[in-house]
């Protein structure tokens, strides 16, 4: 009785689960595979292209230094957008969880969700104007400031910076504000009675009880940053060359969709690698 | 340790009179609870003196020191929160060493001391434990801990015993005081249970919609109300409207009480519910205060059981032990009498 309990159990489980299973499937590993089995050919296989299975697109990353170079960028694009964010974001929800109350907190909730409601070209050219030389930025601030100055920040790194923590910003104030929001208000009532001081309740009890929502922000950002291609090319023009940049190129423009194929499957490998790296951080943190 | 006297202090909310003009001492090592209802102001009280809230008026002392302009921080009190607020990233023993690392303490001091305060809460065995893995009752020591490790002045409780479940919540009571005794800290702690003010403090305040409205000690607040308010808040009260005529209180319903002689007038007086007794038969004595009532219902507890009973509409709760009590009619007439002592006077 209570197997035949189990096992109705199972397929009522089985049976609320499929649609996601399904959905899984087709949304992810259908697609996932076939790029896997064309970064294996040797030619698109579209057409009456002649092709066959070849490991030359993952020798080619090793072989040619210009990826890893490429790569390496693009990963210290990633940590920097990643402690911008953070430095940035942190501090805001801090303010979001524990000073502001009421509808002024909706309403601010509302302006840090704003950059998802606008399409991600639109916002990337408004960056375009902003920072270019003769822009609103350089005009804006000439106007203020009594000396000349010249800020022409586009095709630079700042600029892809400043587009990219933009865009990503608002994970790790939501994911941050939910880790704050949880810190009962009583623990930091209760150092302060202890005479600690703001540094103090900061660094001892507020840091690392928010770090797993923290943690979980900089992962958000961090992963999409490495394989970023639009900023980059847009705000950074000739400087914005980057592994991401070097995928896109290899599906829009050459081509060569397996070698973009296989670049993509290696650019996952390693941040999978940096993710288990840090896992031990990331476990430590939660309990 | 030192005293802690509160003067003329009032605080506003708005428009809301949090604290008015709320004044009461609490001598040097002696145990102190604050009573009211919720709403009554005794947290924000706490909270005033712990340095939380600044007062917008008078002023309060902590030892000869004026504190109103000191933030909690520099106040040198120790609290206990009501969830008790334990750091859950931190051990115990470094819960229990917070406040003596901030105050950059050696670090073989602060383990000497830690553990003095474990032991004295008998927690020395789980310094290495995380809060979630201590029950409800060790969290609490551990709070204790960790409010008395750093010397405090004054140690402040925040409800100290309301998260706890009735048996184990006796138990620290006894506990508390013992602790309270050991280390002779002058101690002030908020509580909406009556009893628990009643067995722990030396001095209670009670408090109702920001006003202190009677202090001093549980036997005398408790014997002596000074109004309705605090007798019926402090244990129950059976009300009795009426005035006094000669040697017998003449209640509004037109029935005579003895009462003793030089008893105060006034319109209020009280008896309390386990000072009266019930008989079916009329008591015989002439000078037993006694009014007949009707038994509504009877409430067994264990020990003790409670009835309800009904004078001309007025209800009137008797407690009292149930083997004392004989089989009774319920819905039939009975007699309630008391001591004539038991009568006793609300001046307001």
């Amino acid at each position: 009785m209570s197997n035949m309990l189990v096992k109705q159990d199972r397929l009522r489980i089985f049976g609320l689960l499929s649609p996601a299973y399904l959905w899984l499937t087709v949304a992810i590993f259908l697609p996932l595979s076939a790029m896997f089995y064309f970064s294996f050919l040797s030619e698109v296989p579209f057409g009456d292209a002649e092709w066959n299975f070849t490991t030359d697109n993952y020798r080619a990353f090793f072989e040619t230094p210009t990826y890893a170079i490429l790569l390496w960028k693009s990963i210290k694009l990633g940590l920097m957008v990643t402690l911008t964010s953070v430095l940035i974001g942190f501090p805001c929800a801090y303010v979001l969880a524990k000073t502001i109350q009421g509808r002024s907190r909706e309403a601010l909730f509302l302006l840090v969700i704003l950059p998802f409601w606008s399409n991600s070209l639109v916002r990337i050219f408004s960056w375009a104007i902003v920072l270019r030389g003769n822009g609103v930025l350089d005009r804006t601030l000439n106007a203020i400031l009594p000396f000349e100055l010249d800020i022409n920040l586009m095709f630079s790194t700042p600029a892809i910076v400043i587009g990219l923590v933009h865009s990503y910003l608002p994970y790790v104030i939501l994911t941050a504000y939910l880790a704050l929001q949880a810190i009962d208000d009583s623990l930091i009532d209760a150092a302060r009675s202890m005479g600690a001081g703001k540094i103090t309740i900061l660094r001892r009890i507020i840091l690392p009880l928010s770090l797993p929502g923290l943690l979980a922000g900089a992962v958000l950002i961090f992963v999409p940053v490495v394989g970023s291609f639009m900023e980059p090319r847009i705000l950074g023009g000739r400087v914005g060359t980057y592994y991401g940049t070097v995928i896109e190129d290899q599906f829009v423009a050459v081509f060569n969709w397996p070698l973009g194929a296989a670049l993509s499957f290696i650019l996952l490998a390693v941040v999978l690698v940096i993710l288990a790296l840090a896992s031990p951080i990331l476990r430590k943190a939660q309990t | 340790m030192a005293e802690v006297a509160v003067e003329n202090v009032t605080k506003r909310f708005g428009t809301l009179k949090a604290l008015d003009n709320v004044t009461i001492d609490f001598p040097d090592g002696g145990f102190f609870g604050l009573l009211g209802p919720s709403g009554s102001g005794k947290t924000t009280l706490l909270r005033t003196i712990a340095g939380f809230i600044f007062t917008d008026d008078g002023t309060i002392r902590i030892g000869s020191k004026s504190v109103e302009q000191i933030p909690v921080e520099k106040r040198e009190i120790g609290m206990m929160f009501q969830n008790y607020a334990l750091f859950p990233n931190m051990s115990v023993a470094d819960n229990v060493g917070f406040g003596l690392r901030v105050r950059k303490v050696s670090l073989a001091e602060e383990r000497r001391r830690v553990g003095e305060a474990l032991e004295l809460v008998q927690l020395g065995q789980h310094s290495n434990r995380k809060p979630h893995q201590l029950s409800g009752g060790q969290r609490q020591r551990v709070a204790l801990a960790r409010a008395i490790v750093t010397n405090p002045r004054v140690l402040l409780l925040d409800e100290p015993l309301s998260a706890l479940d009735k048996s184990l919540r006796v138990d620290m009571q006894i506990e508390l005081k013992r602790i309270q005794r050991e280390i002779g800290i002058t101690t002030i702690f908020v509580t909406h249970d009556q009893e628990e003010a009643l067995t722990l403090s030396d001095k209670i305040g009670i408090l109702r919609a920001g006003r202190m409205v009677q202090a001093g000690p549980p036997r005398e607040v408790y014997n002596n109300p000074t109004d309705v308010f605090t007798a019926s808040f402090l244990g129950e009260a059976n009300i009795l409207e009426g005035a006094v005529d000669g040697n017998s209180l003449r209640l509004t319903d037109g029935d005579a009480i003895p009462i003793p002689k030089g008893l105060k007038t006034g319109a209020t007086f009280a008896v309390r519910p386990e000072n009266i007794s019930i008989t079916t038969e009329e008591p015989t004595e002439r000078d037993t205060p006694k009014i007949q009532a009707r038994l509504k219902q009877r409430v067994f507890a264990g020990a003790m059981a409670t009835c309800i009973l009904d004078r001309n509409g007025s209800t009137f709760k008797v407690i009292s032990r149930d083997r004392d009590l004989p089989q009774l009619p319920e819905g039939g007439p009975v007699w309630l009498s008391w001591e004539p002592e038991h009568t006793i006077t609300i001046p307001n």
